[in-house]
């Protein structure tokens, strides 16, 4: 017999009050605000708003805040949040090629046109503690040098003069973009949707998906053509308005994968490609992304697809940090009645087993 | 009017604060919703939706009739309204030279300035490659 239980709101209540107060910690120590957060942890600020597909830092900071530093729950903020907005409508594709770049590195070609730009990076720092940031830290004033009115063009644009690396795939006239915020997902998808799913993916899954690739499950032999974060500009085409008006600049990160090529008896051999590109500063994010959009290609290059990161029914339908986590931690939530028809069918088992079992005497006893 | 998006709400506001506006009135009152920002295949290639952004948006008509459209990244609502008011200014015969003069000349000034540091201190993160042991001789 179903029951319906109601009970607990108190205790609900006070347990809200009590998170309120472990969230806020030790009230004698400064409360941290939304600026520190999204200057000083702006890195967790930038897989916020990537993974909760919403680029808003001050949203992202105050997921963060909320959640207490936990970002799959800040990301969960972040999405229902998007839920409660209209949408205007949809940007111009951005010109990532006519980003202003404060990183721009090139794992392929030491000479590219615009040279190997660092910018802030934990790249060739020796991972040690350092104990002088405990507190009242003051970094050096930035370096400063003469800058250059040489262009930075994208290294696979340069590649791709020479035919060495195959081209982009272009839109076909009238197709539309997919988006699976607004159609559930089917297979096979197409590249936009590949794309979307693994920009909102998980970046843990994401690293662990790429790894595999490289550990040889669906290897693809990757170099990194190029990674730029920087900013680029929004333009959006209002209805009202009647053109594209600028809305402002973005901060992205984008990863070129060149990977092994291929070639056959009508096609010159060329470097085949993965893509990357995400919200802020987030190269291990896009770097994951490059080698799982290259391996989940796989059919159509056709290659063998054995692989998971190479399986696009098992990638997509695992990337999603919200949706996992709902499915993961829905089990912890009262499953009472459920329970209660698992124990009533295992005890009826066990009668039996042991009626069954039972010594013979037993069974003459009872007859 | 890509000045004014990269710009504050209050350094919009305090250059305008100085100059004798004329009658206007909010045609749309700001108003916050997302537009769905896209990116190419391979940067160049068929286009993809990246994820969303906030957007406020705002429209406002000059008693004069003319109308501006305002929008911006980020959810501040007054900002895409003194954007709107800008742009209905800017089309105005009496008004337009001077929002140029006083708002949008000095703002866009200040966005390069703030650039040129920038790129500076990018600069100064570029690779020297120089080579240490030559194999000859």
């Amino acid at each position: 017999m179903y029951v319906a239980v109601k009970g607990g709101e108190r205790a609900i209540e006070n347990a809200h009050r009590l998170l309120a107060n472990a969230r806020r910690g030790d009230q004698s120590v400064a409360e941290v605000t939304l600026d520190q957060i999204s200057e000083q942890l702006g890195l967790a600020v930038d897989r916020v708003m990537s993974e909760g597909s919403l680029y808003d830092r001050e949203l992202a900071a105050l997921a963060i805040k909320q959640a207490r530093g936990d970002l799959i729950e800040a990301i969960f903020l972040v999405r229902a949040f998007r839920a409660t907005l209209p949408r205007f409508g949809t940007s111009e594709p951005v010109d990532t090629g006519a980003m202003l770049v404060q990183r721009r590195v090139s794992a392929t070609f030491k000479d590219i046109p615009g040279g190997q730009i660092l910018g802030p990076t934990f790249d060739y720092t020796h991972r040690l503690l350092d104990p002088s940031l405990a507190e009242g830290f003051v970094p050096e004033t930035p370096a400063t040098a003469e800058t250059s009115a040489a262009l930075t063009p994208r290294v696979t644009d340069i590649l791709g003069r020479d035919g060495l690396i195959e081209s982009s795939p272009e839109a076909e006239d009238g197709a539309s973009v997919g988006d699976l915020t607004r159609e559930p997902l089917n297979f096979p998808a197409d590249r936009d949707l590949r794309l979307q799913n693994l920009a909102r993916g998980d970046e843990g899954f994401l690293l662990a998906m790429g790894y595999s690739t490289q550990r040889g499950y669906g290897r693809n032999h990757p170099f990194v053509g190029e990674i730029r974060f920087g900013e680029v500009e929004v333009e959006f085409a209002a209805e009202d308005v009647g053109f594209a008006v600028p809305l402002g600049a973005i901060e992205l990160t984008e990863c070129q994968m060149v990977n092994q090529f291929k070639g056959s008896a009508t096609e010159a051999p060329c470097f085949t490609r993965g893509y990357g590109l995400a919200f802020g500063q987030s190269e291990r994010k896009t770097m994951s992304m490059a080698l799982v959009d290259r391996a989940l290609r796989a059919r159509e290059l056709g290659e063998e697809a054995l692989a998971p990161a190479q399986d696009e029914e098992f990638v997509m339908s695992h990337s999603d940090n919200v949706q996992a986590t709902g499915f993961v931690e829905h089990l912890k939530l009262p499953h009472y009645v459920d329970f209660q028809s698992e124990l009533g069918l295992l005890r009826k088992l066990r009668k039996e087993f042991a009626e069954a079992n039972a010594p013979d005497a037993m069974k003459e006893a009872a007859e | 009017m890509a000045v004014l998006a990269h710009a504050e709400a209050g350094e919009i506001a305090a250059r305008l604060r100085d100059l004798a506006l004329p009658a206007h009135q909010d045609l749309r009152a700001p108003e916050n919703g997302l537009v769905m920002l896209r990116g190419r295949v391979g940067g160049d290639g068929a286009p993809f939706n990246l994820g969303e952004a906030t957007v406020s948006r705002a429209a406002v008509r000059l008693a004069s009739g003319e109308v501006g459209f305002g929008y911006t990244l980020g959810r501040d609502g007054e900002k895409a309204r003194l954007i709107a008011l800008c742009d209905a200014l800017v089309q105005s015969r009496d008004f337009g030279g001077l929002v140029e003069r006083s708002v949008i000349a000095p703002l866009r000034e200040q966005l390069m300035v703030r650039r040129k540091h920038a790129a500076a201190e990018t600069a100064a993160t570029k690779v020297d490659f120089y080579t240490m042991v030559r194999g000859e001789g």
